[in-house]
């Protein structure tokens, strides 16, 4: 399927948000969640610039899986360390564990039903964090309210990876078509949620 | 009425001839060197800048194409050029690329004297030893192919400074080493027409392993330079930042083609590789 004008446009517009907050980084911060907010920005700037260039065919490929959890991961790691000091070296841990095994899993043949399970295990616990943990502590009071936002990217962030997992399994509950046109504006919403919701924090 | 209607034909039979995005970009790097000196930018000067190194690229830009001529109609993916399909004459293709360069290199060396020089070098490496003495001979012409690619940035800075730096000398290696990963890849892509036009490249000499290697290795230095240079200049933590994103994006690609081979991942390399370059030349104007 080609991709219209309109989601090369919007994807565009992702790019360049994502390139801003990298750019901005995020005030006052250590070096470990600048490193890991900078790396999920990135990865979605770079395979944002990818798809414009080459189209919905880079989602084809095998890596797209092990790329699109580098989001949740290192976006849930910046969080943790930013908000949970107690949780910080068993998090970066896991972190580091959790990439490897899909990578490993991925790469060798394995048990039908591991790399599933690996992925979902893995996938699951850092997009909930990034859902759940903005979302709890903006309504507690403990940041500015602003910050939910980051938490309604998680749940965006969320909704693409799902979309992306049924597109590579080749059972989507809805059409291919369907997941492709509106990935792109699922894509552009999460990170204003993101950028708007570090920005008000 | 008439009138206007031949310049405009000749205009749409000329534009071509300069391989407008091509120039556009080496026209970024001038822009982007000049910039880089973070001097507060002078928009006369600034100008002049752009449309004396917009005609002097355009004309050595030209006058490969009108030298290359035979070459392009022979090749599947250039036979439809202006030069190569008659719609343009050689002679007048000669005469626009010799007034483009002219004009250009003059303007350049009204507006400075060493800034004309390093304009001027460009000019000749590309025309005289990429083009006409190198480019049918060996596969290492493209090395003098890269140096005369990284002449606009190095003359920018010059312009800006006022003599030749380790930061320029930086910004025209990053241009040096980046041009593989554009050129290389191009004629990966593109082996049987450069193979039918008997034109040596590194994948018909050394091979497409080595070709992907060589390219992976340009682009670490590519991205190593032009990080350095970034450094040098100062530019912020948070461009850096972007910087490193980016060039991680091309080093990954570059790896990618190197490990995990396949005509996707050239492609996005050639493509990405331009989006890097324009988008680190913007950066480093900040």
């Amino acid at each position: 399927m080609r991709i219209t004008p309109l989601n090369r446009i919007l994807l565009l517009v992702t790019c360049l948000l994502a390139a801003y907050q990298v750019v901005m980084g995020i005030n006052g911060l250590e070096n470990v969640p600048i490193i890991a907010y900078t790396i999920a920005f990135g990865v979605l700037l770079v395979a944002g610039l990818l798809i414009i260039i080459l189209g919905y065919e880079v989602l084809d490929s095998p890596i797209v899986v092990m790329v699109s959890t580098i989001i949740p991961l290192s976006l849930s790691l910046g969080l943790i360390w930013e908000h949970v000091a107690g949780l910080r070296l068993p998090y970066l841990v896991f972190a580091l564990m959790g990439f490897m095994a899909i990578i490993l899993t991925r790469s060798i043949r394995m048990p039908k039903r591991l790399p599933t399970f690996v992925l979902t295990l893995v996938h699951g616990v850092a997009g909930m964090i990034v859902f759940l943990l903005p979302s709890i502590l903006a309504a507690q009071g403990n940041t500015n309210p602003g910050f939910g936002l980051v938490g309604l990217g998680g749940a965006l962030i969320g909704l693409a990876g799902l979309l992306l997992y049924f597109l590579k399994t080749g059972k989507p509950i809805v059409s291919r078509q369907i997941i492709l046109q509106i990935l792109p504006g699922i894509f552009l919403l999460m990170t204003i949620a993101f950028v708007s919701g570090f920005a008000l924090a | 009425m008439a009138i206007l209607h031949l310049i405009r034909g000749k205009f749409r039979a000329y534009l071509p001839l300069i391989k407008s995005l091509q120039t556009g970009l080496l026209l970024s790097t001038g822009v982007a060197g000049y910039m880089s000196a973070h001097t507060a930018p002078d928009f006369g000067i600034l100008l002049s800048l752009s449309v004396s190194l917009f005609l002097a690229i355009s004309g050595s830009t030209i006058l490969n194409m009108w030298y290359d001529c035979d070459l392009d109609t022979v090749m599947n993916r250039t036979h439809n050029r202006p030069l190569a399909s008659g719609i343009v004459t050689k002679r007048e293709a000669l005469w626009l690329g010799l007034v483009f360069s002219l004009i250009g290199v003059g303007w350049a060396f009204a507006l400075d004297g060493l800034y004309g020089l390093v304009v001027l070098a460009g000019l000749f490496f590309d025309v005289v030893i990429y083009t006409i003495w190198l480019k049918r001979r060996t596969s290492w012409s493209i090395v003098w192919g890269g140096i005369s690619g990284g002449m606009p940035i190095l003359a920018g800075r010059v312009l800006a400074i006022g003599h030749l730096d380790l930061i320029g000398l930086l910004l025209a290696m990053s241009v040096l080493f980046w041009i593989p990963t554009h050129i290389l890849t191009f004629s990966m892509r593109y082996f049987d027409d450069y193979r039918a036009a008997r034109v040596p490249t590194f994948c018909s000499s050394y091979g497409f392993e080595a070709t992907r290697a060589i390219i992976a290795l340009s682009a670490i230095i590519a991205a190593a330079s032009i990080g350095v240079a970034g450094v040098m200049i100062g530019v912020q933590a948070g461009v850096l930042r972007l910087m490193a994103v980016l060039s991680s994006g091309l080093l990954l690609l570059s790896f990618a083609s190197v490990f995990r081979p396949s005509e996707l991942v050239n492609f996005s390399l050639f493509k990405y590789a331009s989006i890097y370059m324009l988008a680190s030349m913007i950066l480093l104007s900040l």
